[in-house]
């Protein structure tokens, strides 16, 4: 890490250490309160729970738009049919707000898990179309050709010509994806869900206890971003390792 | 023709293409091709010599198939896979040289591939991503892919531009050597006389857009007056295509 780095980090602390002692703790908890209250979440095991059930949502439903929105990117993409019937509920989804489609998976599917992944799954979704369409588009006629010609196997063309080229739009559309989803997992949580990170949340909102809310977004945030560093990043890397670095 | 293939298998590639238009964004067609016919027997080389811009690419894409807009039938009278170079590389950016040409010939033997890499001096390059290589190298890791499979229909669209002419020389004969190893119908596109008539078993001269085929010149005999003759009918051809216009 760049000193610059640590020095934006350190401010950063500074600043909410600051803030704390000009608002007050209730309002505000310090660093170090914040902390203990980290530790002791971990220690009576309610972390554990909260965060692997919040993980496991985000998982699930980051997979399923993932899936399903790679399929129908692709097609729309590829078949002018396909997207002209579909673009308008595109549209639609797209503009739909999240509150919405929680509010009616939950009155449609009760208060149920599959309820909530959906509605999360449904939510993430027009947005991974529209990132993969685009890939799609892109694709080089030149390279279909070349495979044409030569005859070369569906399943082949598909890993070796179509896939590589879609796979910078892929990483986009998961980037964006990752973060998006866990916000909405939080809210479903919050909603209808005896368990997860937003479930902690809600109820540290009726206690009026900050230093819970912050305790848990901070460890939250900690494991987005080492998922991010230590398996997006270097996947990242591998699926670009062929282009040639210039300066 | 050896008489080891079956009967049904040794057919000619028989080309008839009556008209070629583009719908021209101006609204009406751009005529590119017209009354193109012939017939080429198994294992025979083509060489198609004409004007830059007369279609010989475009007549080069119907006959592969990737273009089935067009008036006319392509009859081809044999199996087997067919290998092209096209006029740029088009190779995979995101794989290796090696993994470019395995991923069209998955059958071929690592004996094979190393000779093939060794003749075309891309050994060092085996591994090496196409962003990496010159425009020579790329085009050779392309005749490289098209010389893997064991093509029974060849197709070359100016394969050894852009080559420095020793090398050019060698990669020639080795399209000579793959040519007579085995029956492959060979159709090459390009803008060199000389080129043709080392390789060609016929030759033919195409005129200006809309393309026709102005003349065909059997080549039968390689030595220095047979070519020189040869020449001198191509040039008084074109002399002539161009004095009609």
């Amino acid at each position: 890490m760049s000193m610059l780095r640590l020095a934006s980090i350190a401010m950063l602390l500074g600043i909410w250490y600051a803030g704390s002692v000009l608002a007050g703790e209730r309002l505000l908890p310090g660093p170090e309160a914040v902390l203990a209250a980290i530790v002791a979440e971990a220690r009576s095991g309610a972390l554990a729970l909260h965060l692997a059930a919040t993980l496991a949502r985000v998982a699930l439903a980051f997979g399923l738009a993932m899936a399903i929105g790679t399929a129908l990117g692709l097609l729309m993409g590829r078949v002018k049919l396909a997207d002209e019937l579909g673009d308008p509920w595109l549209v639609v989804l797209l503009n739909l707000p999240a509150l919405v489609i929680i509010i009616l998976a939950y009155v449609w599917g009760g208060l149920t898990e599959a309820a909530a992944i959906a509605a999360v799954a449904i939510n993430k979704l027009p947005n991974t179309i529209v990132t993969i369409r685009e890939g799609a588009r892109a694709l080089d006629p030149a390279l279909d050709e070349m495979a044409r010609v030569f005859a070369m196997p569906r399943a082949r063309a598909i890993r070796h010509v179509v896939m590589p080229q879609v796979a910078p739009y892929f990483a986009a559309a998961a980037r964006s994806g990752l973060s998006l989803v866990w916000k909405i997992v939080l809210v479903v949580e919050l909603l209808g869900r005896p368990n997860g990170v937003g479930f902690e949340m809600g109820i540290a909102f009726q206690l009026f206890d900050v230093t819970r809310i912050i305790a848990y977004a901070l460890v939250f945030v900690a494991v987005m971003l080492t998922i991010e560093t230590m398996v997006v990043q270097p996947l990242e890397r591998r699926a670009s390792r062929w282009r040639v670095r210039t300066a | 023709m050896s008489d080891a293939h079956p009967a049904g298998e040794c057919g000619p590639l028989e080309i008839r293409i009556a008209r070629k238009c583009f719908a021209r964004t101006s609204g009406g067609h751009l005529e590119v091709l017209q009354d193109i016919a012939l017939t080429l027997p198994r294992g025979e080389v083509a060489a198609f010599v004409g004007p830059s811009g007369c279609g010989k690419t475009t007549m080069l894409r119907i006959i592969a198939g990737l273009d089935r807009d067009y008036e006319g039938t392509i009859a081809r009278g044999f199996g087997g896979a067919v290998g092209m170079v096209f006029q740029e590389p088009r190779l995979l950016p995101w794989r290796t040289v090696e993994e470019n040409v395995r991923l069209v010939a998955p059958g071929a033997s690592e004996a094979k591939l190393a000779a093939l890499f060794d003749t075309l001096e891309l050994t060092p390059h085996r591994l090496h991503y196409p962003g990496q290589l010159s425009l020579g190298l790329a085009r050779r890791a392309s005749l490289a892919r098209a010389f893997a499979v064991e093509a029974s229909l060849l197709i070359l669209d100016e394969p050894f531009v852009s080559l420095d002419d020793a090398l050019a020389a060698r990669l020639r004969g080795e399209l000579i050597k793959l040519i007579d190893s085995r029956p492959v119908t060979t159709l090459l596109v390009t803008h060199d006389v000389d080129e043709a008539i080392g390789l060609a078993d016929r030759l033919f001269l195409l005129s200006a857009s809309p393309a026709r085929i102005v003349a065909e010149l059997p080549i039968r005999r390689r030595d220095p007056a047979s070519t020189a003759a040869i020449r001198a009918e191509v040039a008084r051809v074109t002399a002539g295509a161009r004095r009609v216009g």
